[in-house]
C-alpha cells in the first residue's frame, strides 16, 4: 500500500498537452551541479558562476569574447581535408569527414578570424574539439600557416587556442609534418617581432602540445585544463601506478614552469590586450 | 641470429647448412660445395624474402634485436675517431639520446641520435631508446655547440617514442620537443636527418628537422605505431598489420608522399644482416648530401629548410 491517497482519479496529461520544454533551455553545472539558463551560461562565456569550471566552448564563442564590438573577419574557410591516404580503419576516413561536418556544421578542426582587440590587431586561430577531436591534420597545419602570414601582412598579434587530442591518425605522416611546419612558420613571426600567446584549454595533448602549444612568448592556459605530451592512460599504463591528484593540469604546468599564467575565460579579452599593450602599443 | 617469423624458409637452409658440417665433421666426405650451394641459396633466398616485404615486416625489421643502433653507426663511420658528450646542462644526462662530435673521413660532424640497449640489462639502461625531456634538450645543446663552430650536424632516428612517464611530463616534454622544432629551422648548418630503424611520431621528429630526411630501407616513420594506431582506431591490438598497411609509413610511401627526401638501400636481409656494408653506405650517403648542402650560403639553407616542411600537407581549396 502506497504511502498516500489519490484523491482525484484518472489524472491523465495528453501528450499533446505536455509542456515542451526547447531543449537546452537549461544549463546544468557538470561538477557543482548549479542550474542557469543557457543563456545566461553563454554569457558567462560558459564558465559556472558558482564554481568557476570552465566547460568547453567554440571557436565562435572565442571571437565574440575577444573581438572589439564582436566584429571580425573569418579567414580561410575555404579549406577542407582531403584524404591522400585513402585511410580506412573502421571507417572510411573521407565517410568520417562527411558525418563529421554534417553533425558539426565547420569543415575542420582549426577556424581562423581576425580583427581588434583594444584597436590592436590580433589573428586567432581556434581549434575545434568538435571536429575528430581537435586533431591535426594538413588543413589545421596550413590555417595556422595562413594565419602567420596573414598577422605578419597586417602586423597582428597571433593567438591560438589549443584544444586538441593530437595528431590525426587518418592523415599520419602528412599529420606528423604539421608538428615542423607549423613550428617553420612560427620562427617567420618570431623573425618579425610579432607577439604570438598561445592559449591551451582542455584538453591539449600529442603533437599540437609539442609544437606550436608549448611554442608561444607566452603560453596561458585556461584553468584546470589537461595540458600534456602523452595522454594520462599511456602514462599510466606506461609506468603501472596511478598517477598523482592534478597532474598535467593547469595549475600543475604553472608550478613547473610551462605556462605564464593561468587566465579565467571571463577575463581573456583583457588580460590579453593588457599583455599586448606592453609588447605592442 | 635471430630470425623473424617471415625468415623461416631462412631458418631452413641455415638448419640444412648446420647437418652438411657435421656430416663433413663426422664423416670425411667433402660438402664444401654442398655448403656454399646451400650459403649462396640462403643468399638468394634473403633477397627475395627482403625483396617484398609488407609495410608491418618493414616494422618487424626496424625493429629487429641485432640491427645496428646508433653509436655502433657513429662508431664504424668515424673509425673510433669520436667523443661523446653528456648532459642537458640543466637537470639531467638521458641515456637514451647520445650526442657528440667526430670525424668522417677528415670532416668534423657532429652525431645525435637514440640510442637502444643490445642487451636486457642496456635496454634498460637505454630506457628501450625513449628520450626524456633531457635528451632533447642535450640535443639542442650539442647542436648549438656545432653551429657556433660551424660544423654540420647529422641525427640518427630510432625510437618507438618519447618517454611518456610522470617526470617526463614534468619536466615538459612537449616543450622539449616543440624547442626542439622551432630551432632546428633556425640552425645555421647543415642538418642531415636519418631514420635507421624506427621514427616513432615526436619523439623522432624531435630530432627530425633537416635539410635532408632520409630513411634507411627498412625502417618505418609515422606519427604513431601500429600497434597503437590499432588500439584507437580498431579498439583492438589485433589490426597491427592492417594499421601498418594505412598508415602509409614506409620509406617507398614516405618519399611517394613528398615526406622524405631520400631512401638508403639496405644490404640483402636488411641492415643487421652485413652491418659493415650498411655502415660504409650510410657514411658514403652523408658525405655526398653534405658536399651538396655545405655549398650553400646559410640563408638559402635556412629558407629552402623552411619551405620545404610549409608545402607538407594535402587539403582541398574550394
Amino acid at each position: 500500500m502506497g504511502w498516500f491517497t489519490r484523491l482525484k482519479k484518472g489524472i491523465i496529461t495528453e501528450t499533446k498537452d505536455k509542456k515542451d520544454i526547447r531543449e537546452g533551455l537549461w544549463y546544468k553545472c557538470p561538477r557543482c551541479k548549479k542550474i542557469v539558463t543557457s543563456d545566461d551560461h553563454y554569457a558567462s562565456a560558459n564558465v559556472c558562476s558558482e564554481c568557476n569550471y570552465h566547460d568547453k566552448t567554440n571557436s565562435q564563442h572565442y571571437f565574440e569574447l575577444l573581438f572589439d564590438n564582436q566584429d571580425y573577419t573569418v579567414l580561410f574557410n575555404n579549406l577542407y581535408p582531403a584524404d591522400p591516404l585513402r585511410f580506412v580503419d573502421t571507417k572510411k576516413y573521407v565517410d568520417r569527414i562527411k558525418i563529421t561536418t554534417k553533425s558539426t556544421g565547420i569543415n575542420e578542426a582549426m577556424s581562423v578570424a581576425a580583427g581588434k582587440i583594444d584597436d590592436l590587431n590580433l589573428v586567432v586561430a581556434s581549434m575545434n574539439f568538435e571536429f575528430i577531436g581537435g586533431s591535426m591534420g594538413a588543413v589545421v597545419g596550413e590555417k595556422i600557416s595562413r594565419a602567420i602570414d596573414h598577422a605578419i601582412k597586417t602586423r597582428s598579434a597571433l593567438l591560438i587556442i589549443s584544444k586538441s587530442g593530437g595528431a590525426r591518425m587518418m592523415e599520419a605522416g602528412f599529420s606528423l609534418m604539421q608538428m615542423a611546419k607549423t613550428s617553420a612558420k612560427l620562427t617567420l613571426l618570431a623573425d618579425a617581432r610579432l607577439p604570438y600567446v598561445s592559449l591551451m584549454t582542455d584538453p591539449t595533448t600529442g603533437g599540437v602540445t609539442a609544437s606550436f602549444a608549448m611554442l608561444g612568448d607566452l603560453n596561458i592556459a585556461e584553468p584546470e585544463a589537461l595540458i600534456g605530451f602523452a595522454g594520462p592512460r599511456v602514462i599510466k599504463e606506461t609506468i603501472k601506478r596511478d598517477l598523482p591528484e592534478g597532474f598535467q593540469r593547469s595549475e600543475f604546468l604553472l608550478d613547473h614552469g610551462f605556462i605564464d599564467f593561468i587566465v579565467d575565460r571571463r577575463e581573456l579579452k583583457l588580460r590579453l590586450a593588457q599583455q599586448l599593450r606592453f609588447l605592442m602599443a | 641470429m635471430e630470425l623473424l617469423d617471415f625468415e623461416e624458409p631462412i631458418e631452413l637452409l641455415l638448419e640444412q647448412i648446420e647437418q652438411a658440417k657435421i656430416i663433413a665433421s663426422k664423416s670425411q666426405i667433402d660438402m664444401t660445395e654442398t655448403i656454399a650451394d646451400l650459403e649462396a641459396k640462403v643468399e638468394e633466398t634473403r633477397k627475395n624474402i627482403y625483396k617484398n616485404l609488407t609495410p608491418w615486416q618493414r616494422v618487424q625489421v626496424s625493429r629487429h634485436p641485432g640491427r645496428p643502433y646508433t653509436l655502433s653507426y657513429i662508431k664504424a663511420m668515424t673509425d673510433g675517431d669520436f667523443i661523446e658528450l653528456h648532459g642537458d646542462r640543466q637537470i639531467e644526462d638521458d641515456t637514451a639520446m647520445v650526442g657528440g662530435f667526430g670525424s668522417l673521413d677528415g670532416k668534423s660532424v657532429l652525431f645525435i641520435g637514440q640510442q637502444k640497449g643490445e642487451n636486457t640489462k642496456m635496454r634498460q639502461y637505454r630506457n628501450f631508446g625513449m628520450s626524456n625531456p633531457g635528451g632533447y634538450r642535450k640535443a639542442l645543446r650539442l647542436m648549438r655547440l656545432a653551429e657556433k663552430f660551424n660544423r654540420p650536424i647529422v641525427t640518427l632516428i630510432d625510437t618507438p617514442g618519447a618517454f611518456p612517464g610522470i617526470t617526463a611530463e614534468e619536466r615538459g616534454q612537449a616543450e622539449a620537443i616543440a624547442r626542439n622544432l622551432f630551432e632546428m629551422f633556425r640552425i645555421k648548418v647543415p642538418i642531415i636527418c636519418i631514420i635507421i630503424g624506427e621514427g616513432a611520431s615526436g619523439g623522432a621528429i624531435g630530432i627530425g628537422v633537416g635539410d635532408r630526411v632520409i630513411m634507411l630501407e627498412n625502417t618505418w616513420y609515422s606519427v604513431i605505431s601500429p600497434e597503437s594506431c590499432s588500439s584507437i582506431l580498431w579498439r583492438s591490438w589485433e589490426f597491427k598489420e592492417k594499421a601498418a598497411e594505412a598508415l602509409k609509413l614506409t620509406p617507398q610511401d614516405m618519399l611517394a608522399n613528398g615526406l622524405i627526401d631520400d631512401i638508403i638501400p639496405e644490404p640483402a636481409g636488411g641492415a643487421h644482416s652485413h652491418p659493415e656494408i650498411m655502415f660504409e653506405t650510410v657514411k658514403a650517403e652523408i658525405l655526398k648530401h653534405l658536399e651538396i648542402l655545405e655549398q650553400k650560403d646559410v640563408n638559402t639553407l635556412i629558407s629552402e629548410r623552411i619551405e620545404k616542411f610549409t608545402r607538407m600537407g594535402v587539403f582541398n581549396e574550394r
